[in-house]
């Protein structure tokens, strides 16, 4: 069937089967960034944005996508540069096969929470997984990340 | 460059997304997809194999079964030839050896075709009694590899007629003798599970014909050079014909150091002329790869009342599954990369088997038999000590040897060793004084320490080797080629900086291009963590004989000696007068133009003679509900020796994840059958893996003692730091509770049994 998205602002004709899920459709489409690490929405590799949300695209019918915006980690890279040189720093992406995931779950958790606190951001970034860093790296860089938007006045979590 | 926190070379483009992983870059958009059928049942002969129908499936281009691939046995395991693997397995066999072994090979052009046509395969099996006790196994009436036609690349003891797969002992001393002489003596028995591997991205390959008419496989692989062995063994073709790939791999912990994906997409590439992929499901990757090996060991310990150990003697069996790949050697390393701490206790004895049975391969995975060893060594000490009344620390202390120790069973003699500075420090970290044994926090919790202490070795000595070619480019930049394996820890970028330093340059000067067969010269591959060390080396003798050449050249150019240049950034000056000099950008071009040409390169070759030890000591605060059992880690403190640290950043996100993988080790990941061999732990949910709230605070330090034979006095990371959280929790809820449980995880319903059992011993 054919369906009409907007991936990263910009708009996409296509036909899909109305089994398909969104993370198929976009690695079909080339949106690469989008990685599958299980098949029971458990490991958080897949997180993207639907209208600014997160989403796990492993498990969102593609066609529910339709008319809404649909945002990967492609169309906010220089949005998400500013947390991931923090991880940078840290050593923290190692492998880096969850990390797509993981950082559009942190930018969609610094416009959720305010001011949260290490216990609140470990719970909201549980669901990514990762193997290979056990997790201390990320959590500096994201409260590094966090800081620095404060230090500079920037961010939600000031008001 | 040595010692700094540089940011890890591939960095960028992991953290934009980049298409850098193997399904990222198949580029043939006529790509043919395989999925393989498996095996519903843990042992069984087929009878009959009907595909008629599922071929007729519209978009399915061929269905292979056993006969119709090569009838060639090869070994899945990534080890330097002669491999210590018994050749026992086929891409497609009549039997099938495990819940999940492959039947079919189902290849089409998408993957509905595909998915539908498996369920139309139509097999009928002779049903056989499996084996899935390891203690049963030895002698069971079920032969799991009868076949004559086992090819053991040297004798290790194999008999396939009783499902053994080696035999191993080491020793030094007489151990019965000893223990004649000791005060107090106490045997235990000891289980270790198997652990699931869990490395984001599954096992995966990807292959077409070049212009060559050679196969190139990319694929998410730890070791290029002994997966093309392997893979070329199995298809029947010579290694010649074959070119590896790894890009980047998303994680591996030996995992991917196992030809499983590979063979497939070769054979079929090879068969249909075709590019082919196959992809694992996570499913398939927790139930049709490998796993660590699960082990069961008896130990006798005895010691004077002092607490001076006086013999210890290990008998172990290790499972390794429906094939032998790694058996042989995770049995060896479990007292190889264990006991030599313990070269101070006059005898020694490690007696070890390793078994067939009907599960789930056992393959490499961090730690390679040292993490069971470690554990139940650790723990036979820390329960002797608990005998005793002294503090498991003291015992420790006065046991080990130190720098300078040599004979017994130390096949070369340690040259660098940080075990009291280790210890003193982890103690301070966690508090040990205030707080050894527990301290009641309330009716119910309890707090409690423990710990552990572990050494590793640095790769395989007199057998690994590693060669490196490391050129000048045209501007006057460097590029390192080197067969090794970066699979997610940062080792192309820890190379680049031992290349910067040998070269006196920076990072921004030096390329890494890894793990291509035809590009990069042999290595070893990424296992037994051996990169930093053994490529490390290969590196420091190729970069000294590329400065000579720099400097002649030099020479040559300004008319001045050689002896009196030095090799700076981006230049070679005068060392006295730094006014005169001469750009390596005006070298490199000129290395590449005219009859007087000469490429500025060296390669070099680095095979190890000893296996340099890395420490570390692990102390850990848990929190013990005695109402549940529930085990909370609060604090767990790491003081590793990994010799000089290259890379302080990288260095420490290997400790902290490796005590995280050991924490799930020791505390929640378990591996469950169901009666007739299915795993049952087959997915995210039933597996656990430890998240972000189930670890609690990690503290490291380094304490480096200089190797002198290590690139700048390095060791190795890599593995050394998954050992100790399982004997160390376990050291800490004996503290707590005065339970040891013997049988890995430590689960709040053991916890609780065994506190109960003890209860109701003492009424």
């Amino acid at each position: 069937m054919k369906v009409t998205l907007t991936i990263n602002n910009s708009n996409r004709t296509l036909d899909v089967r109305p089994d398909e899920f969104l993370l198929d459709t976009l690695r079909r489409l080339g949106y690469l960034s989008v990685q599958r690490g299980c098949d029971t929405s458990s490991c958080g590799l897949c997180a993207i944005w639907v209208d600014d949300e997160i989403v796990l695209s492993c498990t969102y019918l593609t066609v529910r996508a339709t008319g809404k915006s649909i945002t990967t980690l492609e169309g906010v890279r220089d949005e998400a540069k500013k947390f991931t040189d923090f991880l940078a720093d840290e050593g923290a992406e190692q492998c880096g096969y969850c990390a797509p995931g993981f950082i559009m779950t942190v930018l969609a958790m610094e416009k959720e929470l305010i001011n949260p606190s290490e216990e609140e951001i470990c719970h909201y970034l549980n669901g990514n997984l990762c193997r290979c860093t056990g997790y201390k790296g990320q959590i500096r860089a994201v409260k590094k990340y966090l800081e620095s938007k404060v230090a500079r006045g920037e961010g939600r979590w000031l008001q | 460059m040595i010692g700094k926190g540089i940011r890890k070379v591939d960095s960028e483009s992991i953290l934009s997304g980049q298409p850098i992983y193997t399904d990222d870059l198949v580029f043939h958009k006529d790509v043919l997809i395989i999925k393989l059928l498996r095996s519903p049942h843990a042992f069984a002969r087929i009878k009959n194999i009907n595909i008629d129908r599922a071929k007729k499936v519209e978009g399915i281009v061929e269905i292979y079964t056993y006969k119709d691939v090569p009838q060639v046995r090869y070994s899945e395991s990534g080890e330097s030839y002669p491999d210590p693997t018994p050749y026992d397995r086929m891409l497609l066999e009549p039997i099938v050896r495990y819940v999940g072994d492959e039947v079919a090979i189902i290849v089409g052009e998408d993957e509905v075709a595909v998915e539908k046509a498996m369920k139309l395969v139509k097999v009928e099996y002779e049903v056989l009694e499996p084996v899935l006790d390891l203690i049963k196994a030895e002698g069971h009436s079920s032969i799991i590899h009868p076949e004559d036609d086992i090819f053991c690349p040297f004798d290790f003891g194999f008999n396939g007629k009783k499902n053994i797969v080696s035999r191993f002992k080491l020793g030094k001393g007489d151990v019965e003798e000893e223990f004649k002489n000791c005060d107090l003596v106490i045997e235990r028995t000891y289980h270790t599970q198997a652990q699931a591997h869990c490395m984001m991205e599954t096992h995966r390959a990807y292959s077409y014909i070049d212009a060559n008419g050679r196969i190139v496989v990319i694929s998410s692989n730890q070791s290029a050079y002994h997966m093309r062995r392997q893979t070329a063994k199995a298809i029947g073709l010579p290694v010649s014909k074959l070119r590896f790939i790894k890009p980047r791999i998303g994680g591996g912990f030996g995992g991917k150091n196992v030809a499983l994906a590979e063979p497939y997409v070769a054979f079929v590439t090879w068969k249909t002329k075709r590019p082919s992929k196959l992809i694992y499901t996570r499913k398939e990757t927790f139930a049709a790869s490998t796993s660590r090996h699960e082990m069961k060991f008896d130990v006798k310990i005895g010691s004077d009342l002092e607490g001076n150990i006086k013999a210890i003697d290990i008998n172990s069996i290790n499972n390794t599954g429906a094939y032998g790949a790694n058996g042989t050697v995770v049995t060896m390393e479990a007292a190889q990369n264990v006991l030599p701490v313990y070269n101070k206790v006059p005898a020694i004895r490690y007696r070890g088997k390793t078994v067939y049975t009907n599960i789930v391969s056992a393959g490499p995975l961090r730690g390679y038999g040292a993490t069971q060893g470690t554990f139940i060594t650790d723990t036979a000490i820390n329960e002797l000590s608990s005998k005793l009344g002294i503090e498991p620390v003291e015992i420790k202390l006065n046991n080990t040897i130190r720098k300078g120790a040599e004979g017994g069973i130390l096949k070369n003699p340690i040259k660098s060793l940080n075990v009291e500075k280790c210890i003193e420090r982890g103690k301070e970290l966690i508090g040990w004084d205030e707080k050894y044994p527990n301290k009641e926090i309330n009716s119910t919790k309890v707090r409690a320490v423990g710990m552990s202490i572990a050494i590793h070795g640095s790769g395989i000595a007199n057998i690994d080797s590693a060669t490196v070619i490391v050129q000048m480019v045209e501007d006057g930049t460097y590029i390192l080629l080197t067969g090794s394996s970066d699979l997610g820890t940062g080792s192309d970028t820890v190379l680049a900086q031992i290349t910067a330093e040998s070269l006196n340059t920076n990072m921004d000067r030096i390329t890494v291009y890894s793990g291509d067969t035809d590009a990069c010269p042999y290595d070893t591959g990424a296992y037994a963590s051996c990169t930093t060390y053994l490529t490390g080396n290969a590196i420091v003798r190729a970069c000294a004989e590329l400065k000579d050449k720099i400097l002649k050249i030099a020479e040559a150019k300004l008319n001045i000696p050689a002896l009196f240049l030095e090799l700076k950034e981006d230049r070679v000056c005068h060392k006295e007068d730094e006014s005169i000099y001469v750009f390596l950008s005006i070298l490199g071009q000129e290395s590449v133009l005219g009859p007087d040409s000469e490429v500025l390169m060296a390669n070099a070759t680095f095979g190890m003679p000893e296996s340099p030890r890395p420490f570390i000591a692990g102390f850990v605060e848990i929190e013990l509900d005695k109402s549940t059992g529930e085990v909370k880690v609060i604090n767990y403190v790491a003081v590793v020796d990994c010799g000089t640290v290259i890379n302080p950043n990288l260095a420490r996100i290997q400790v902290e994840g490796g005590i995280t993988q050991g924490i799930g080790l020791a505390l929640y990941e378990d591996v469950k059958y169901s009666d007739s061999g299915r795993l049952l732990t087959d997915s995210f949910i039933q597996y656990n893996v430890p998240s972000k709230k189930d670890i609690g605070d990690i503290i490291v330090e380094f304490q480096p003692d200089y190797e002198p034979t290590g690139p700048f006095g390095a060791k190795s990371i890599g593995e050394v730091v998954i050992h100790t959280p399982p004997p160390a929790i376990a050291n800490a809820v004996y503290n707590a509770v005065g339970v040891y449980i013997r049988d890995l995880p430590i689960t709040s319903e053991k916890v609780y049994m065994a506190m109960k059992e003890s209860k109701d011993n003492k009424d």
